[in-house]
């Protein structure tokens, strides 16, 4: 198998953690919607930390992200 | 931008001097990164100045500036504390100029050829804006506890043998914090912007196939690339907010110490 080819494939085996990444962020939003819906009233206050656990969650995704150009692109 | 048939999403990150060509041996350089840093910086102080006539019942302009005020003072009030105050000054900068980065570089128009290019797109930007988030956290760290400041890396009230454990984790996380605080805001453009750029040439290439279906291909594309232009403006104020929460709770762990 030749560079390019490897590179290639090797960009989206890397892919495969943003989506792992998209599913950490589904479960940080849909879980603090189902807390939410029990007792709207605390809502307001948790949403520093719902964008905490965004940022966490998908920081991880965005790395996987970055692995994929790194191998795209490298040379 | 599209060769033929070659997508290069990558073109709309490359940074080129403006103006004389004769000058490229000079590290210094007035790029188009260097252009629309100063066309977002001149925006954000006409936003500002608009807002500033301080009348006693606010007009919209003026109510515009004071929520945005008001809304990054109250993340440094909840998350630092009344000191809080001290640390407006950068948490507000970082946060209002990522904002108006991400949203000037997302516009569609072109200016007289020149493409809005999205200055946060750059490592090398945000970088140096988490790194100066970085250094703010280590000098008042240690300006205001001393040495005293290395217990962040150590919990209250455990073991002993966890604390073996958990104080090189917390180091390191700690280490990491500047390279995740820049990686975040980048990322989030640069993914955005590619995917912007391989669906909007779709739309070319699916009108100059000239078939039924590569019409139709053309049309679903440009809905999709309208609705990922829309996700873009909600993304970036995200990342923004994100921006300055997260240098706000960081402020907050060398100001309070746990």
């Amino acid at each position: 198998m030749d560079l390019a080819s490897a590179q290639v494939i090797g960009a989206g085996l890397a892919a495969i953690g943003v989506g792992a990444a998209a599913a950490g962020v589904g479960n940080v939003f849909g879980s603090f919607l189902t807390g939410a819906l029990r007792n709207p009233g605390a809502a307001d206050g948790q949403q520093g930390r719902l964008f905490i656990g965004f940022a966490a969650a998908e920081l991880l995704g965005l790395m996987a992200f970055a692995v994929a150009m790194i191998i795209l692109y490298a040379r | 931008m599209a060769a033929e048939a070659k997508i290069d999403p990558m073109h709309q990150f490359a940074i080129a001097p403006i103006g004389s060509d004769s000058l490229t041996t000079s590290p210094f350089q007035f790029t188009n990164s260097s252009l629309w840093m100063l066309i977002v910086l001149a925006l954000i102080v006409a936003f500002m100045w608009g807002g500033r006539k301080r009348e006693l019942v606010p007009g919209r302009w003026q109510a515009a500036v004071e929520y945005l005020t008001g809304f990054v003072d109250n993340i440094t009030r909840q998350n630092i504390g009344p000191e809080g105050r001290k640390y407006l000054p950068w948490v507000f900068t970082s946060f209002v100029f990522i904002l108006f980065a991400n949203w000037i570089g997302a516009m569609p128009f072109a200016i007289a050829g020149a493409h809005p290019f999205t200055v946060t797109s750059q490592f090398s930007v945000t970088g140096v804006m988490s790194l100066l988030s970085f250094a703010i956290v280590l000098i008042v760290g240690f300006w205001k506890h001393k040495l005293h400041f290395f217990s962040l890396f150590v919990p209250k009230d455990t073991p002993f043998i966890l604390k073996i454990l958990i104080a090189p984790i917390e180091f390191i996380s700690f280490l990491v914090r500047p390279f995740s605080l820049g990686l975040r805001p980048f990322v989030a453009m640069f993914a955005g912007h590619i995917l912007l750029v391989v669906f909007g040439n779709f739309v070319v290439q699916g009108l100059n196939a000239g078939t039924a279906m590569g019409y139709g291909i053309s049309a679903l594309c440009f809905v999709f690339v309208v609705g990922v232009n829309a996700l873009e403006l909600l993304v970036g104020a995200i990342q923004a907010y994100v921006f300055a929460l997260l240098t706000a709770l960081y402020i907050n762990d060398a100001v309070n110490l746990h």
